[in-house]
């Protein structure tokens, strides 16, 4: 394998005031690819995705190694964490209708993105900004740039985010629940989109979401949370063979199209998979 | 497209104003007429036979049924005839003209300095919330809320005036100069410069410094606090974490988007302040002797003076009418939204 994106290795986070860590040791390294993070609501995914960017203010982060290409995440300044934060490591947020800044132009806040981390003009960045809205597929980028974020729809707010987070090409984009917000209809569309220019682009994916159809057929590998723990990693190819009670229990959770109308089961949860297991981590 | 709706943004707008001024005036006509002052007494006098008085009893027109006296009212104030005041025997608009843009002075370079400290400060404060500049700040802006303005004004006139000899005195300019600048707006800062009198101007940027801070101290302690807590429910936005996720330093993802989603609620806030402000700070200007519209409002009322007290209560209703207007214009250039 090449060299990793990002070696993560042990990394717990604690948020102050909590009784317990939200994430413990967690660790999985990332080429070239696409990871998926699954778990249920609470499980820690979504703060892995906010430590690896150091967006959290509150909490307590150790780890025994943090490794982001040449820079080391764990001892990472300040200054050199606005450096990284979308130009080499960005975040799709979860809903356009909250992650845009309502009283600013969809295209300026694009192009911001780009003037943050290059030295050139506002035309150019706006020219920039043009192009990408281009290749996430919107038609009519002039009218798109001009546009407040009350006045786009969902998909095409999503598609303005993936544009703003893809703008200045980075090494790893982290999709927080990227579609979870959007209609059905446009969830593979958008989808699609992202896969497209993140493949095209070489740029190392990680999905954290809850649904895991989406992320099996979107991903490469995919990481199973349980309780701020990783109980299982799998190729997303070879997840029917899932060995862990819980992963199990998630697959026979799935609805079906198609599938018999008996209830689905009820997912089993134990306190023991939130311990160490022997053969894991 | 656009142009319509704009057009009945504004016709809404015009009549909720015609709505609220109708009540207004209502409202000042039954002030009129309940207050328990006689008109025709305070006029003629007490010592008039009672030939005299039925005569101006009927000449100020109160034989006639109430809702001719209210369209009589209303005629005048369409004419801007406020009639005359009992106390000073001239037209109330020219006492009220003369005493107004004193004050105005003195409100607008309070409110100026009240929103140049707290809004800042707000900000730091929800910023660096819970840590030592949060309470240090909620401390000041304490003292600026609980100390009563007539004591500070005291204390700064005999510390600032009297011991250290930076600011001037009582009154808008000194003694000195009074009647060297002509009358032209009213406003002593705009008469000296027109003049090109600058020592009256010094002398009146030095007799405004000080009571205008400590109005301004005392409004920014609201200012201060509603700014914290606005600034509160926008940094925990989403849109403030995009900012931050793209790489956006911690100052620029404050003011250049999470304060630019507080401007309408600022606006707001600091024009009740302004209005407040403009309808007397009747301590401040007894203490600096400030010959302003609190002053008049009190007299007025002490002496039963009731056209003149009609006319103020008119005036301070018009006041927050255009500043509820005004703000309401401001929503529309910050918020894209109201658009």
């Amino acid at each position: 394998m090449e060299t990793p994106i990002l070696e993560v290795e042990d990394l717990s986070i604690h948020y102050r005031g909590a009784p317990q860590p939200a994430v413990r040791n967690v660790s999985f390294t990332l080429g070239r690819e696409r990871l998926g993070i699954v778990g249920e609501s609470g499980s820690g995914k979504s703060t892995v995705g906010r430590a690896l960017l150091k967006l959290l203010p509150t909490a307590d982060i150790t780890a025994k190694r943090l490794q982001f290409g040449e820079t080391d995440l764990l001892n990472a300044t300040e200054k050199q964490m606005l450096d990284i934060r979308g130009n080499r490591m960005s975040m799709i947020l979860q809903d356009p209708k909250f992650s845009l800044n309502p009283i600013r132009r969809c295209g300026e806040q694009i192009a911001e993105a780009y003037l943050t981390h290059f030295r050139c003009s506002k035309r150019e960045a706006k020219e920039r900004a043009l192009a990408m809205l281009e290749a996430v597929q919107i038609r009519d980028p002039h009218l798109v740039y001009n546009r407040y974020p009350h006045e786009v729809s969902g998909g095409m707010g999503q598609r303005i985010m993936i544009a703003m987070m893809l703008l200045a090409e980075p090494r790893l984009v982290i999709a927080d629940e990227p579609t979870s917000a959007l209609d059905v209809t446009v969830r593979l569309e958008v989808l699609k989109i992202l896969d497209d220019l993140v493949r095209e682009k070489g740029i190392g994916l990680i999905m954290i979401s809850h649904d895991l159809n989406l992320v099996r057929n979107f991903c490469d590998r995919v990481l199973i949370m349980y309780a701020g723990r990783v109980v299982e990693t799998l190729n997303a190819a070879e997840l029917d063979r899932a060995q862990h009670p819980y992963t199990r229990g998630l697959l026979a959770a799935q609805p079906r199209i198609g599938g018999n109308r008996q209830p689905l089961p009820v997912l089993d949860r134990r306190p023991e998979w939130s311990q160490p297991m022997e053969g894991t981590a | 497209m656009r142009n319509p709706r704009w057009l009945s943004a504004a016709l809404n707008q015009a009549s909720t104003i015609l709505v609220t001024l109708l009540g207004l005036l209502v409202l000042t006509f039954v002030i009129g007429r309940i207050m328990p002052v006689d008109p025709v007494r305070a006029i003629v006098g007490e010592e008039a036979t009672r030939e005299v008085y039925e005569n101006v009893y009927h000449q100020l027109g109160l034989d006639k049924p109430m809702w001719e006296q209210f369209l009589f009212y209303l005629r005048d104030v369409a004419t801007l005839d406020f009639g005359t005041s009992l106390r000073t025997g001239q037209p109330v608009l020219d006492d009220i003209l003369h005493v107004l843009p004193a004050t105005i002075e003195l409100a607008t370079f309070a409110i100026l300095i009240g929103a140049g400290i707290g809004i800042p400060l707000g900000v730091l404060a929800a910023v660096k919330k819970d840590r030592w500049q949060d309470h240090a700040i909620r401390v000041f802006s304490l003292m600026g809320h609980s100390m009563p303005i007539f004591w500070t004004g005291m204390i700064g006139l005999l510390v600032f005036y009297a011991a250290l000899g930076w600011v001037g005195g009582a009154g808008r300019m000194s003694q000195f100069y009074i009647g060297l600048v002509p009358d032209r707006t009213g406003f002593l800062l705009i008469d000296s410069a027109l003049a090109g009198e600058w020592e009256v101007f010094r002398s009146a940027v030095n007799h405004l410094i000080l009571p205008a801070s400590l109005l301004g101290y005392s409004s920014s302690a609201y200012i201060t606090r509603m700014t914290r807590s606005f600034m509160l429910d926008q940094i925990n936005q989403e849109y403030v974490t995009t900012a931050r996720v793209k790489g956006l330093s911690e100052r620029k993802t404050i003011w250049s988007h999470a304060f630019g989603n507080i401007k309408v609620q600022l606006v707001t806030i600091v024009a009740l302040a302004y209005g407040a402000l403009l309808e007397g700070a009747v301590l401040i200007e007894t203490v600096f002797a400030w010959p302003g519209f609190g002053q008049y409002l009190t007299s007025t009322l002490r002496m039963g003076d009731m056209n003149a007290l009609m006319t103020c209560v008119l005036l301070v209703g018009v006041i927050f009418i255009a500043l509820n207007l005004l703000s309401d214009l401001l929503y529309r250039v910050f918020d894209p939204r109201t658009r």
